[in-house]
């Protein structure tokens, strides 16, 4: 397990380095200027050097990139004050500390991504296990044909229609908003609600034709008929064992979709206008706003990657055939 | 026993009570998208306990299908299970869940054929085998684990203190195969039923497991069930013999009747494809011609007619338009008379089996 961790590690370490640098070199193939964004067509050459100086964009690329990446690790120092490692540097827009926006939003894309999760884990799984334990019946059928329905009602599509039904024409709740959990779990609860159920249909309505066709296939698996013929309940059966093995596909498909749930934040938190790492990853682009984009992307990539050291762990975990290392 | 008029008929009864188990005209059907399939189709058989019965017959023929309705294991959405099963008594046809459940794994148990696709690759070998402990004797964790161990030693797993936690993909074909007896027999089963467990399996450790199963056998006084299409297997292990063709009996008797003196041509056939040690290594081994019926469309009359080569022998072609029924005790399901049977046997096969 040590072994597994610490390779996992390493590997993350080296996906981050990677991304950082195609990032940065990606950064400065793209139009624009940061300089002008900020002072506009009557600016002069030497103002626009000023500002390039500034912003420590004189440097040849490598050089910036190596007092970006070093920052992370021993702090920078800025004309506005001392920049703490983890320092992902100033941004050229608000000229606030990258971090402490990044700290400041991620809590909301925290909350949508991992309440999104738990919606659809529920209500996607647990309608497949009553889908395939009523197999055939008008439940399973009604559960199938609305499954296949949702999994094309998109976030952006979805969204402005539950807003208006739910929000302006009939009033039963307030427009969404991200209240942190300390203000009352209620008001969480119900500021978050509606963005949770849309950005999770799609995955609610896959994942519910996934649990159902997985659950039907392993209940016709020799070794819970084995289970049957040793006397257990079909109650017990269908929750111990074929459950069990169900959950091998699932959480498979489950690493892969991870990063898809983190995109789907980004598209709900522009729909129903939640201040989130999403927005600030299209504002920071929009702005040409390096160290921002640089601080969004590294934070994003290691969420996902620490989700799938978590994901290949349940896996060991749910088949012992699996051995970590 | 008034059925027995009706219905096929059974082995002579020696002490004239109830057998222990004792199958009535059972039918098995599946509703399939092509059709009705009669995987069993009018089958009748009775097993004392202490006894093996040995059933024979090729693939399709109704073996499998037979046991998984004396256990209940038959999803009833496809299956119409038509008939009689008792079980010391007990209806088993028509019985509810729960009652089921009980004699499940406790009166009545099965060996399957694949132990690696039989046993659960998620949970330990200890826990796969108290489960069923646990349910039916009520007994706790720790001692049913100890039962466990008490099981794997039994069935002649090295170390089973340390090995009862291991998981199915730690142990080899063998003690996987033993493991499975061990879940099988933990509550002392007065029935087993054997479905293939040795064909996974390679000789040597084929012949230990049949050791292992007389053995326990002799212990408990259970009565098995034992399927396979391997003779030499059935010579081995059974006191009576019969052989399913087609979805139905078409020979019964006991061992040496049934492998010495067979009746049916169908048994000829199957003893003919058989490789002997004793015989000529250039010998050409004699396949029964033909493939095995359609369970959806059987053919008239006798379903083994259309791979029989003494068709031409009964009159009126009687083979094609009229099923032979298989008579009370020792007899074979087939048109052809004492003599000829006996003749043709001693002509024609016999002396091709030497």
């Amino acid at each position: 397990m040590l072994q597994f961790l610490l390779r996992r590690t390493i590997g993350a370490l080296v996906i981050l380095l990677l991304i950082s640098a195609v990032t940065f070199v990606i950064f400065f193939q793209l139009p624009g200027d940061p300089a002008y964004l900020s002072c506009g067509k009557n600016c002069g050459p030497a103002q626009i050097d000023l500002i390039h100086r500034n912003l420590g964009l004189d440097e040849s690329i490598p050089v910036q990139y190596w007092e970006f990446m070093k920052g992370i690790f021993v702090g920078r120092t800025f004309e506005i004050g001392q920049c703490d490692a983890p320092c992902l540097g100033v941004s050229f827009h608000s000229r606030e500390m990258v971090w402490d926006t990044i700290v400041d939003r991620f809590p909301t894309t925290l909350s949508l991504t991992v309440g999104g999760f738990v919606v659809f884990l529920v209500v996607g799984l647990g309608t497949g296990m009553i889908a395939a334990w009523k197999k055939g019946t008008l439940i399973d059928k009604g559960f199938s044909s609305l499954s296949l329905v949702l999994s094309s009602f998109q976030i952006y599509f979805l969204g402005p229609i539950v807003m208006g039904l739910v929000v302006w024409n009939h009033g039963w709740l307030d427009a969404p908003k991200y209240f942190p959990i300390t203000d009352g779990v209620g008001k969480w609860f119900l500021g978050l609600l509606i963005p949770w159920l849309v950005m999770s249909t799609i995955f609610t309505a896959q994942y519910t034709r996934l649990m159902r066709s997985t659950m039907i296939e392993q209940l016709q698996e020799e070794h819970v008929r084995t289970a049957r013929a040793k006397g257990m309940s079909r109650v017990y059966v269908f929750f111990r064992y074929a459950t069990r093995g169900a959950m091998i596909p699932i959480v498979t498909i489950l690493g892969m979709d991870l990063s898809g749930l983190l995109g789907g934040a980004i598209v709900t938190e522009l729909t129903f206008s939640l201040a989130g790492i999403g927005r600030l990853a299209v504002e920071s682009v929009t702005n040409i706003d390096l160290p921002l984009t640089m601080g969004v992307m590294l934070v994003g990539a290691t969420f996902i990657l620490l989700l799938n050291v978590v994901v290949d762990a349940a896996y060991a975990y749910i088949d012992p055939r699996v051995r970590l290392g | 026993m008034t059925t027995l008029t009706k219905t096929e008929g059974v082995p002579a009864q020696s002490d004239g009570g109830d057998p222990f188990l004792s199958v009535r005209d059972l039918r098995v059907h599946f509703s399939t998208e092509d059709g009705l399939v009669k995987a069993v189709d009018g089958l009748s058989f009775d097993l004392e306990k202490g006894r093996t019965l040995g059933i024979v017959g090729e693939s399709g023929s109704g073996k499998s299908v037979t046991n998984l309705s004396i256990l209940g294991l038959h999803n009833p959405e496809f299956a119409n299970i038509t008939g009689q099963i008792t079980l010391d008594g007990q209806e088993l046809i028509g019985a509810r869940e729960k009652t089921l459940e009980r004699l499940r794994g406790n009166k009545m148990a099965m060996i399957f054929q694949d132990p690696l696709t039989a046993l659960s690759p998620f949970y330990t070998v200890g826990r796969q085998i108290a489960e069923p402990y646990m349910k039916h004797t009520g007994a706790s964790k720790k001692e049913a684990r100890a039962r466990a161990i008490e099981m794997l030693d039994k069935v002649g797993i090295p170390q089973p203190k340390t090995r009862v936690d291991d998981y199915p993909h730690q142990f080899s074909g063998g003690m996987r195969q033993r493991a499975m007896i061990a879940m099988a027999l933990v509550c002392n089963p007065e029935l087993i039923i054997a479905d293939e467990p040795t064909t996974a399996l390679d000789v040597t450790v084929q012949a230990q497991i049949l050791d292992l199963l007389k053995d326990l056998q002799q212990e408990f006084g259970s009565a098995i069930i034992f399927i396979t299409h391997d003779l030499g297997v059935i010579a081995d292990m059974a006191d009576d013999i019969m052989v399913m063709y087609g979805g139905r009996a078409v020979e019964r008797g006991t061992r040496n009747e049934v492998l010495h003196a067979p009746r049916h041509p169908y048994s000829w056939g199957l003893l003919s494809s058989m490789p002997r040690l004793t015989s000529d290594v250039n010998e050409k081994l004699s396949p029964i011609p033909g493939t095995p019926p359609s369970l959806l469309n059987p053919p008239t009359g006798c379903p083994f007619h259309p791979r029989c080569g003494f068709t031409d022998e009964v009159p009126d072609g009687r083979c094609a338009s009229e099923r032979p029924e298989l008579e009370p005790g020792r007899a074979a399901a087939c048109h052809l008379t004492a003599d000829q049977k006996q003749t043709f046997f001693i002509e024609q096969i016999k002396p091709r089996l030497v």
